[in-house]
Formats: C-alpha cells, sequence, structure tokens
C-alpha cells in the first residue's frame, strides 16, 4: 500500500455491536472494519462516520462504505485517517447534537490562550445550543460555517482547525438536518422521522 | 603585502536579508521579527499582544499577515524572516486573517466606551474602526468578568480584557514580581493575582500603559477626565536622579496625570509609580496658595507677594551675613539653584546647601564636580560587574535597579554591601553589615583587591569578598555605585574614599546616587558651601548644611525644605525655631513650617515651573510649565529674581528661565572643571553609626502628599534607622 504501510490501530467506538481496538492492515476497506466490530448494533443502518477522531470532517455513510481505511482513500473522501479514532453513527443520531457534543468539548479543550479558539469555540457551541434550544435563524447556519472558517488556521496550535473542522463538514453534508431543526423549532429530523415511519 | 589572498575564506556571510513587504524591498536582520522589521519602515501592522519592551507571546493574533508559500498567515510578532520572504500585510488574505480576529476580539468585550476612561487612546477602538464590522453578529449572551482588587494604583475592568497577557508578561520579565498571571482555560481564562492581593511593585503602574483596553487603568485618574480633553506636556520627573521623562497631561490649567515619554537612554518606555502618581500631592490640602506673614501677636496673615516680599527682603537685610544660612531641597531646578546661590552670595554668605540628609562632610574638598553614575544610564544595562554600597536600589531609583536586573539576568555578577538585606528580584550577592562595620567590610574587599584601605578598621578579608573582588575583575564592564544610605553614613567621606580604592584597584567606574531629582544640578549652580557655580571653589567655605541645621543661625532662607521630613536631622527643628529671621519658599504651609518661619513664600512644584533638571547621566533636560500654579503661587525662579530685584542685587535681569540657564551654562563650560575625587584624611573610629533609611513614598514633599501612593503597601511600611539597634 503506497504511502499507507503495514498495521494501524482502529479504535471503533458508537453505534457498533463491539467497539473496541483493532490493529488491522492500512488499507482494509470500511465496510471490512466495521464487520470486525461487530457490525451495526441492533442491525441499524449506518448514517455517518468519523473516520479519525473528533476533530476529522465527517463522512456519510454511503462515501464511508466504499472507502479503504488507508490515508491517501480517506483523504480523497474528505476527511483523515488522523488517530484512527473511528466514529460509527446510526440512522437515530441526530447530527445538531452531535455538533453540539463535539463544539463543547473543544469549547472546554480551549486553552484561552490565543484569541480565535478562545472566543470561538463558545460562540459555535452557543449557535448551536441556540438551535437547539428552537431559537436558531437559518443564517445562523451561514454563520457557523462563517465562524469556523475564520478560526481555522489562525490559531497557534490545532486545536483551533480541530474545532472548525467538524462545523464545516457537518453542515456540508447534513444541513437539511440543521434548517429542519430551525423550521421546526428545536425539534430533531430524526425523531420526526421515527414519527413518520 | 596587500595583494588579496584568494585562498582567504571568503567574508563571513552578512546577518542581514533582504524581504519584500507589500512589494517594498526591505533590509533586515536575520533571524529578526517580521513586526520589528515593518514597524522600522512604517508599515503598520496591527497588534495587541506584541510590544517592543516584553517576550513574543503571539496570542492575539492580530498581527497575521500572508507570506508567499506558508499554508496558513502567519502573525508578524512571532515569523522570524528569511532571506527573499514576500509579505502581504494588506492582501485579501491578510486582512481577512485580521478582521477575524477583530470579530472574535470584540464578541465578548462590553461596548462601555462612553464610560471607560480608555475610550479616545483605546488600541481595541482603534483599530476597531480599521478592521471590526459595523453591527456584531454575536446574538449569544457576553462575557462578565468578575473585577479585581489589585491596590491602590490601578483600576480593573476585567470584563474588557482581550487576555493579550502583556501585564503578566510585564509583571514576569520586567519587574520579575511575577504578581499577575492567568487561571482558568478556554473562555474562563482570566488575569489575575491567583489568590487576591495587591500588585505592589514600585513599577507595576506600567501595566495601565501596556493594557490595550481600559481593562487596567489608573485608579487616581479613574473618571477624572477624557483623553482628548487634555494637553500633554513633556515633563521631567523630579523625584530620584534619573530624570525619568515623562508627559504632563493637564486640563484647564490642572495636571490629571503623568504618563511615562519614551526615552531608551533614560527610562526606556516606562516609569516608576513614584512617578506616575506623585502628581495628586501637588493638589494636597495643605498647597500654600497664597504668601502669608507672621504677625507679631504670632498669628498668620495671608498678604499679598508685595507685602510677603518686602517683609522677607526686610528680614534678610536684618540678618547678618555671616549669620545667614541658605537650604534648598535636592529636588529643585537648577535655575532656582542658580539663582539662589547668586541671592545668597549677594547677600555676602557662602553658608548655602542642599546635601539635606547628609550628615558628613569631610570629604567636601575632595568633591567632584557633581555627583553621576560613573557612566550612561542606559549602559547599565550591559554590565557585567557591579557593586552597590549603601542603596536600597528599588526604592531609590526604580528605573534604575530595573536597568541593573537586566544585567543581572545576562549575567552580570551584582554584589550589595547595606546595612539591611533588600529584595531584588534578581540574584544578588549581599553582604549586610552593620553601619558601624560598613567601613571595615569595604576595606575588606579594597584589601582583597590589593588597594590601599582608608583608615585603619579593616574586616577579616574572606572568600566572599575575594569573590566580589574577583568577579568585579573578571567584568570588562564594571562599575561601583554609593546609594543613599551610604551618603546617610556618618562616614560617607570615608566610605567614597574606600569605595574609590576599590575602584581603581579593579579598574572599575565609581558613581554616586544623589538623593533627590536635581543633587547634579544643585551641585553645578553651587549650592554647596564650598563651591560656587560652575564647580569653582569659594574664597571661604560656609557652613554645611549639617553645621547649619545643628547649631541656630540669625537667620534662615528655606528654598522647598520640610525641616524635619527633608532632613532627617534631630535638632533641624530647634535650630531653626531658635534663628532670629527665617523666610520659606515652599509649595505647602506646614504648622512645622508656621512654627519656625516669619514669612512663607507659595512656589511652584516641578509642573508648575519652567526649569531644567540635571540628571546622574549630567544630562540637562529643559522644560515648559505645565499646569498653572495653585492659588498665587509662583514659579521659584520669579520669586528669587524679584527677590533679588528687591534686595538691590545685580544680576537678576533674567526674563525667561531659559536665560538662566543660559548664563550657568556659560558658567559651567567656562570652568570646565570635571574635578575628580580627592583624598580625604583617615577616619575616626566609630562605636555606633545610625543611617537613616528613608520610605520610598517619603522621599520628597510632594509624594508624601501623594494620597493614592500613600495606600500603597509600601508606604505602610516602618521607618527603619538601620543601627539603631547596635548596642556598642
Amino acid at each position: 500500500m503506497p504511502n499507507s504501510g503495514g498495521t494501524i490501530i482502529f479504535s471503533v467506538s458508537g453505534h457498533v455491536a463491539k467497539p473496541g481496538n483493532y490493529e488491522l492492515p492500512m488499507g482494509i476497506p470500511f465496510a471490512e472494519l466495521l464487520e470486525v466490530a461487530g457490525g451495526m448494533q441492533g442491525g441499524r443502518k449506518l448514517k455517518a462516520v468519523i473516520p479519525g477522531g473528533s476533530s476529522c470532517p465527517v463522512v456519510p455513510a454511503e462515501t464511508m462504505l466504499k472507502t479503504n481505511m488507508d490515508y491517501d482513500s480517506v483523504k480523497a473522501a474528505g476527511s483523515g485517517v488522523g488517530s484512527a479514532a473511528v466514529i460509527v453513527m446510526d440512522e437515530t443520531t441526530c447530527m445538531v447534537k452531535v455538533l453540539e457534543r463535539l463544539s463543547r468539548f473543544y469549547m472546554s479543550e480551549s486553552c484561552g490562550q490565543c484569541t480565535p479558539c478562545r472566543e470561538g469555540t463558545g460562540w459555535l457551541n452557543r449557535l448551536i445550543k441556540r438551535i437547539m434550544a428552537g431559537q436558531g435563524r437559518r443564517e445562523d447556519i451561514d454563520l457557523l460555517v462563517q465562524v469556523a472558517n475564520k478560526i481555522e488556521g489562525h490559531t497557534i496550535c490545532a486545536l483551533g482547525d480541530a474545532a472548525a473542522w467538524p462545523v464545516q463538514s457537518f453542515i456540508k453534508h447534513f444541513r437539511h438536518e440543521f434548517e429542519y431543526m430551525i423550521d421546526h423549532g428545536g425539534r430533531s429530523i430524526v425523531g420526526a422521522q421515527q414519527v413518520a415511519a | 603585502m596587500s595583494t588579496p589572498n584568494p585562498t582567504a575564506p571568503a567574508a563571513p556571510p552578512s546577518d542581514s536579508v533582504m524581504i519584500t513587504v507589500d512589494g517594498v524591498p526591505m533590509k533586515a536582520k536575520k533571524g529578526e521579527m517580521l513586526i520589528r522589521v515593518t514597524d522600522a519602515n512604517d508599515v503598520y501592522v496591527p497588534r495587541f499582544c506584541y510590544h517592543e519592551k516584553l517576550a513574543v507571546a503571539a496570542n492575539c493574533r492580530m498581527c497575521l499577515v500572508e507570506v508567499e508559500k506558508a499554508p496558513k498567515p502567519l502573525p508578524a510578532c512571532a515569523t522570524p524572516v528569511m532571506d527573499g520572504m514576500i509579505v502581504h500585510t494588506r492582501s485579501a488574505k491578510a486582512i481577512a486573517a485580521q478582521k477575524s480576529v477583530m470579530e472574535f476580539l470584540l464578541i465578548n468585550h462590553p461596548l462601555d466606551c462612553p464610560i471607560c476612561d480608555q475610550g479616545g487612546e483605546c488600541e481595541l477602538q482603534d483599530l476597531a474602526v480599521g478592521y471590526g464590522r459595523d453591527v456584531s453578529r454575536y446574538a449569544e449572551r457576553k462575557r462578565v468578568v468578575k473585577d479585581k482588587n489589585i491596590g491602590p494604583l490601578v483600576s480593573t475592568d476585567m470584563t474588557r480584557c482581550i487576555h493579550c497577557t502583556r501585564c503578566v508578561r510585564f509583571s514576569q520579565d520586567i519587574t520579575g514580581a511575577a504578581e499577575l498571571g492567568t487561571t482558568n482555560r478556554g473562555e474562563h481564562n482570566e488575569i489575575g493575582t491567583y489568590v487576591e492581593k495587591t500588585v505592589d511593585h514600585e513599577l507595576s503602574g506600567n501595566i495601565i500603559d501596556l493594557c490595550p483596553v481600559g481593562a487596567l487603568n489608573s485608579k487616581p485618574f479613574r473618571f477624572r477626565a477624557r483623553s482628548w480633553e487634555m494637553s500633554q506636556v513633556p515633563l521631567v520627573s523630579p523625584h530620584d536622579g534619573l530624570g525619568t521623562n515623562t508627559y504632563g497631561h493637564v486640563l484647564r490649567g490642572r495636571l490629571m496625570r503623568v504618563v511615562p515619554r519614551a526615552n531608551d537612554a533614560i527610562n526606556e518606555c516606562w516609569i516608576s509609580d513614584r512617578d506616575r502618581f506623585s502628581y495628586e500631592g501637588i493638589y494636597s490640602a495643605d498647597r500654600l496658595e497664597k504668601p502669608m506673614l507672621r504677625m507679631s501677636n504670632g498669628a498668620w496673615k495671608e498678604v499679598d507677594w508685595q507685602t510677603a516680599l518686602e517683609a522677607a527682603v526686610n528680614g534678610l537685610k536684618g540678618v547678618p551675613a555671616a549669620g545667614l544660612g541658605v537650604l534648598a531641597g535636592p529636588s529643585s531646578t537648577l535655575e532656582e539653584y542658580a539663582l539662589l546661590q547668586q541671592l545668597a552670595a549677594g547677600l555676602g554668605t557662602s553658608n548655602i546647601d542642599h546635601r539635606l540628609r547628609q550628615p558628613d562632610f569631610s570629604g567636601d574638598a575632595a568633591d567632584p564636580a557633581m555627583p553621576t553614575l560613573g557612566g550612561a544610564i542606559a549602559e547599565v544595562d550591559t554590565l557585567q560587574g557591579l557593586l552597590v554600597v549603601g542603596s536600597n536600589l528599588r526604592l531609590e531609583l526604580p528605573l534604575l535597579a530595573h536597568r541593573v536586573r537586566k544585567a543581572a539576568r545576562a549575567g552580570a555578577s551584582v554584589a550589595f554591601l547595606n546595612p539591611a538585606a533588600f529584595e531584588y528580584l534578581f540574584e544578588a550577592e549581599q553582604i549586610v553589615v552593620d553601619p558601624a562595620r560598613q567601613l571595615a567590610e569595604l576595606n575588606a574587599l579594597v584589601s582583597a583587591a590589593g588597594g590601599t584601605t582608608v583608615g585603619n578598621s579593616v574586616a577579616d578579608v574572606t572568600d566572599r569578598h575575594r569573590r566580589v573582588v574577583e568577579s568585579l575583575r573578571g567584568a570588562q564592564r564594571k562599575a561601583i555605585w554609593l546609594g543613599a544610605l551610604a551618603l546617610r553614613h556618618p562616614q560617607y567621606a570615608a566610605l567614597r574614599a574606600a569605595a574609590q580604592a576599590l575602584a581603581a584597584a579593579t579598574g572599575a567606574s565609581l558613581g554616586v546616587l544623589a538623593e533627590g531629582g536635581n543633587a547634579a544640578g544643585a551641585h553645578l549652580a553651587g549650592v554647596l558651601p564650598h563651591r560656587a557655580a560652575g564647580g569653582v571653589a569659594r574664597a571661604s567655605t560656609g557652613l554645611s548644611a549639617g553645621a547649619m541645621l545643628s547649631q541656630s543661625l540669625g537667620g534662615y532662607l528655606l528654598w522647598d525644605v520640610e525641616p524635619t521630613a527633608d532632613s532627617l536631622h534631630e535638632k533641624a527643628l530647634a535650630s531653626l525655631k531658635g534663628a532670629g529671621y527665617v523666610v520659606a519658599a515652599t509649595p505647602y504651609a506646614t504648622e512645622e513650617l508656621k512654627s519656625v518661619a516669619q514669612v512663607l513664600l507659595p512656589i511652584g512644584t516641578f509642573a508648575e515651573t519652567s526649569g531644567t533638571y540635571v540628571n546622574l547621566e549630567g544630562q540637562w533636560q529643559s522644560f515648559t510649565g505645565a499646569a498653572l500654579p495653585v492659588g498665587e503661587a509662583r514659579p521659584g525662579w520669579k520669586v528669587l529674581r524679584v527677590l533679588g530685584n528687591l534686595l538691590g542685587l545685580s544680576g537678576f535681569e533674567q526674563n525667561s528661565s531659559e536665560e538662566v540657564r543660559d548664563q550657568l551654562r556659560s558658567q559651567v563650560e567656562r570652568s570646565a572643571a570635571p574635578i575628580s575625587i580627592g583624598a580625604v584624611a583617615a577616619p575616626t573610629a566609630l562605636g555606633q553609626a545610625r543611617v537613616a533609611g528613608v520610605q520610598v513614598y517619603q522621599a520628597d514633599a510632594i509624594v508624601r502628599r501623594a494620597a493614592s501612593l500613600q495606600r500603597t503597601r509600601e508606604a505602610r511600611a516602618p521607618r527603619v534607622v538601620y543601627g539603631a539597634g547596635a548596642e556598642s
């Protein structure tokens, strides 16, 4: 495997039957990795994967299932192998809530030394919280992306970039979930689909 | 043979590089930070955390610029220049980065500019005009931070803080006291003192200027005036011999505050708290606003200038010349000293002195033309060896101590010989001995250096003495200074002679850190019993300050002297009370002066007169009057000029302080007498010696009245007399 030799320890978490650490050759197809981890919990449908730890961009299921777990392929899928901490999310997952959780993590992990991260991570988290509280506005979605863009590349360390990438990718791939929540006073598209089904 | 050798190694690669900033080629030193290069070439890059005197933090991110071939914008303050670097400070990418940072800085910053003291001189406000948006996009709750009480000098509005950490870096790197730091993380990051305490370092007021926003402001100045209402007048600080450059900010004739005037040769961009907050003393309640006369029944009455001056003239004329003493404080202007000396000469007396706290005058004949540091102030930074005899340096000359700290941090070995151990915040060898043994200890150093000791009292030479001498010997740039505690020592002359012997034996320069803001000026103007203007020896030596204060003369002219506090002489008050006639020219009407004087003449303080101070480097620094004199007070030199006229003396025709100064300057130049320190007679042995300590905020009359300074921790320290407890 060019650029990606040897094995890597995948730390698979989330909605899989057997979460855990698996040392496997690089370049293994994601579908196989999923099988090693016992497949989806309760046989539910895969929705999205963060392939390289919480700071890496999220990848929708259809792309991920066609991707091999090596540096170049995951990069081509729009994310990165990163720490190989693979976060697997099924169809019951509300992507707005996930992003809120991730942004809360980065807000509380920001050391506060440099401006964009200190001020920006809190802004991101508050925006998402407001959307979840039913107080969101359509323009908040673009604002989220813009705030993330203003953090990215402007900080001393990589935590700023790490806080920005999930926001950019979640909105890129799951914008409709944010829009739904804003339009429906904070109700998640996930619950709505289950009710409809 | 001058033909170039073709095999000789090429010239060492030059350490200068060429970079291009916004299309303009710029020459720079290799490894220099980009922002220094742009600053030097007048290209402004916005910044908050960067400060040329502080360590680089690169945490505000405001100075992000685009550097070609770099994937991300780079902070100009933390990017070393490399040859061929191409920088864009105003490209779309750079501006976008700068505007991003500005938006982040503003989201949690309160928009309370209308009630913020920093308004109008705020770096955030200024840059927000250029880089901010019209309307905030931040609709969430703003951060609120509890204010802290860090003492009587600096007010805090911590919600305004933008976490640039300039104050933190100042207290860690510049003062070394590390009084401020950051606690908590992320958004909860706060500047503070960890545990609640005051910020006490004698330079800590500088954090007011360093703070780019209104988080740290001057507490005494709080809500007093807006920056744009005041006019800015250059001043020179009168509290120590450095001649610290300041600006007075004046509103309707009143000095509202004092801020630094950058001068790298003297004070860099710092001033001490004493320089900054002493102005409050100008407006103390006991200012003498009108001339006052003591009536025959003993009561004091306010009179007009004419009446007071005539009374003073008649009184002084009634005192026989030999019985008249003229005493001046060490912080008046050169012009006042020149005219005062002229006045004393006109009245036929040589009893004139300004060395109020000095007890030992036996070395007068050996005095140099004026007390100096023995070198340039700026060169103190590069000293490699230093011995200071008798000085609580940090409190006597705070900014000189700052330079010594810089030298010590660069590896200089610094030693002190003092009657007590003081806290220096840098590594120093402290030899602490009782005042009675000071000379013996200094002699031990002289003896370790192989010099000739002064007198027979010599302490046993120990390894410590040898170590101090060796570190002086081994240094290329070295100095020995005598501080105020040496000047106040009963064996000052012998200490100075021993220090001189040590300097000669080790090759160090010798400096005398005389007290007061203008001791050098007083020397040049001849406010001395043994020297007239220009350092010319007097035909007959008059009485020294000590002699004048320890006996009652026929009459005295006191020029800005508070008898007890300024002289620390136990007989001062009794001597003055016993005098036939006392004229006191003073900014303050104290009960003590009223108990000794017949006439009180109100004169202006340093900010209310034009004049000149000569610093310990020998620099003449002139300034114009900043504030209107309080009440009917008048600039001192004008009062003296009129007194001279009324006394019918010649040489009092000057129309400006500049004229007075220029006359004296030509006298000084004509005499051209840089007299080196001569030999002194062997000192008598001391059983017991006492040296008075002076608290930093008791140094002079103005500081003693500066209300906020008097509330500091330093002001609460008890007054110490060293050697007082020694039993003989």
